[in-house]
């Protein structure tokens, strides 16, 4: 009698890489792991060195509509520090940027993908690479002398209309250097980069489902809403994310449209706000002590919101993933 | 009729001398079957000296055919030879591509469908078609599918759930999907899908239907139950479908022409009722190509 032999330990399969295949690994691994690395050490950096003014100040940091240091006649420092305004006047503006920029992203790359000739589709493809290297400070300026002119009238009509809504309100109709204005100009600044995104995602749509639309009598546009839109609404949230990070952390251009003002301004129409990101350079110049880490606190306040940004995105593409296809 | 059987896949047998007799007894049983004179409806169309180009690559060369109202014809040939290309320009379908270009005339109830000012979706809701690769929107539930056409074309539907169930029955596919018309039209296999096709592409109520290789990703199983429903389906339209499986032809086809490309542009070399293409054909090629011998 021959007992059944027990089944074998399942063999370990290796393989031994050429040296140069060693070499490309480990500099591949090495740069990944690098990015990782300097992000990790952005984050803890900023956490360290703003530690303290979260201990002081506590919750109260976030939701605090004030900053200020005041010196005493004895020498006595009180602070008062909270990003909470300008936290605000972050989300406005990168939600004015978005509802604006995004559209017309999603429709220029239509226009790109499925509409425009071919020569001219080459062309605007490098101008809308282009305007994404333009530098920030030429944005501002431009939004500065010839945007804003645009935009104020544009914010009187929804003024004049929308009043009734509370954000479109005002307590008078003085619409220069307001959220709204810094909005516009983010919207402007983001449209290359989403454009670029959903471009992509638009021009891998199936051909056979674009076929089928066809086949069965559907017009250009009827085509786009049942076949490229359920396809490629991942890619265009992925873009306006991204889009958005843009928007959350924009500096110079916020800083030259904008009139920053440390209060709370849920009015997007009217002139002044601020945000996180103009608010650290408006104040680095003259910060000294306390205030300096201060504002180290608050880039890393920017810093938790563009990872929470980030991972929604993730999860929202995920899903839609999911569903879509 | 054992050749039932052996009717997978699109594998010719060499075994030339039986292979074309099964076909033409296989052609003529089924010409016995249709009953002609069964006045049939749907609407006839009629291809006039098509040419196609992709660029400068002439891949249609005059191509005439006549389909008359109610009948199916299956349209044979090598590959690459234009089956497909033809059947595109029959419903608008070739203008897609960039460079292509045709010349000719398309004829539906006798209105050229090419002529200036025609709305070409409105063509192709009169001529549907069915493609290789069963293509439902993943997006859409199974019930949407079916209904995918309506919508897209903006057409006004009084009644979804009847009309629903009537096309899923005519593309044989109610059975099977009737508990579950709210799930997703990814999750079902390759031939239902193909079948969920066929529904959709039955839902706008077209007058012609184009079929390219509806069959070929497909078991023997599913092939059948669409012939099947070809059968069906020929009653109230005119059919018009691309094989390259012998034994489909014969079984559902009333017409069969052949095509051929013999280095230049495709021809169209012979047509004919299906059982004489298959039992006397009169050109050599033709011969020789339904008798498996080059292909
Ligand atoms: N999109 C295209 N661009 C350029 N040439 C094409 C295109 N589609 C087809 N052709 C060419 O046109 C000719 C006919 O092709 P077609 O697809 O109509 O053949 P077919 O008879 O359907 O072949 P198969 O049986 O393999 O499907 C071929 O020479 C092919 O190379
Ligand atoms: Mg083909």
């Amino acid at each position: 009698m021959t007992t059944k032999p027990a089944a074998p330990a399942p063999r370990e399969i290796t393989t031994k890489p050429r040296l140069s295949d060693r070499i490309f690994r480990g500099t591949v691994t090495g740069v990944g792991m690098l990015s990782l690395a300097i992000l990790t050490l952005i984050g803890l950096f900023l956490a360290l060195r703003g530690f303290q003014t979260f201990k002081t100040e506590g919750f109260h940091f976030i939701t605090g509509v004030k900053w200020e240091s005041v010196t005493s006649d004895s020498g006595k420092v009180t602070n008062n520090f909270g990003v909470g305004a300008m936290l605000i006047g972050t989300v406005l503006i990168a939600a004015v940027a978005l509802v604006v920029g995004v559209p017309l992203s999603v429709l220029t790359a239509l226009f790109l993908t499925f509409y425009a000739p071919e020569r001219i589709k080459k062309f605007m493809v490098s101008v809308v690479d282009l305007m994404a290297a333009f530098p920030s400070i030429l944005y501002g300026l431009w939004g500065f002398f010839i945007l804003m002119p645009m935009v104020q009238y544009w914010a009187g009509l929804l003024y004049e209309y929308l009043r009734w809504i509370p954000i479109f309100n005002a307590p008078q109709p003085f619409f220069e250097r307001s959220p709204f204005v810094a909005g516009m100009v983010l919207a402007i600044m983001i449209i290359p980069i989403v454009t670029s995104v959903s471009r992509e995602i638009f021009a891998q749509t199936p051909l056979d489902r674009i076929q089928a639309a066809y086949a069965l009598g559907a017009t250009k546009w009827g085509m786009i809403k049942a076949v490229v839109f359920p396809f490629g609404s991942s890619g265009v949230v992925g873009g306006a994310m991204l889009g958005l990070g843009r928007a959350f952390g924009e500096t110079v251009a916020v800083f030259t449209v904008l009139n920053i003002v440390f209060k709370v301004n849920f009015h997007i129409l009217y002139g002044f706000g601020g945000n996180v990101a103009s608010m650290i350079i408006l104040k680095w110049g003259e910060a000294v002590g306390d205030e300096t880490k201060a504002l180290l606190a608050a880039g890393f306040i920017l810093f938790v919101l563009t990872l929470l940004v980030n991972m929604l995105a993730n999860f929202i593409v995920k899903r839609t993933l999911k569903s879509g296809k | 009729m054992n050749s039932f059987d052996s009717s997978n896949g699109e594998e010719m047998s060499i075994d030339s001398a039986a292979q074309t007799n099964s076909l033409a007894s296989v052609a003529s049983a089924h010409t016995a079957a249709r009953q002609p004179g069964n006045a049939p409806m749907g609407s006839g169309l009629e291809a006039r000296g098509i040419h196609a180009w992709f660029g400068k690559h002439h891949a249609l060369e005059n191509v005439s055919l006549d389909f008359a109202s109610g009948t199916v014809t299956a349209l044979i040939g090598p590959s690459g030879c234009g089956k497909s290309t033809f059947i595109r320009t029959l419903n608008r379908m070739h203008e897609f591509i960039p460079s292509a270009a045709m010349a000719g005339e398309v004829l539906l109830d006798g209105k050229d469908i090419y002529s200036k000012g025609t709305d070409v979706t409105k063509i192709r809701l009169q001529i549907g078609m069915v493609f290789q690769k069963p293509n439902p929107f993943p997006s859409m539930t199974i019930g949407e599918n079916v209904l995918s056409g309506l919508k897209l074309a903006q057409l006004k539907m009084s009644n979804k759930e009847d009309l629903m169930q009537e096309c899923l029955e005519r593309a044989g596919l109610w059975n099977e999907v009737k508990d579950r018309l709210g799930a997703h039209a990814g999750g079902l296999s390759g031939g239902q899908q193909q079948r969920l096709c066929i529904a959709r592409a039955l839902a706008v109520k077209p007058k012609v239907l184009l079929m390219d290789e509806p069959c070929s990703a497909l078991d023997p199983g599913s092939t059948l139950r669409i012939e099947d429903t070809i059968g069906q389906l020929a009653q109230t339209m005119t059919i018009i479908i691309v094989t390259h499986n012998m034994q489909q032809a014969a079984r559902v086809s009333d017409y069969t022409a052949f095509f051929l490309s013999e280095g230049g542009p495709g021809n169209m070399i012979e047509v004919g009722p299906t059982n004489e293409m298959f039992s006397r054909p009169r050109d050599q090629r033709t011969e020789n190509y339904v008798s498996g011998r080059f292909g």
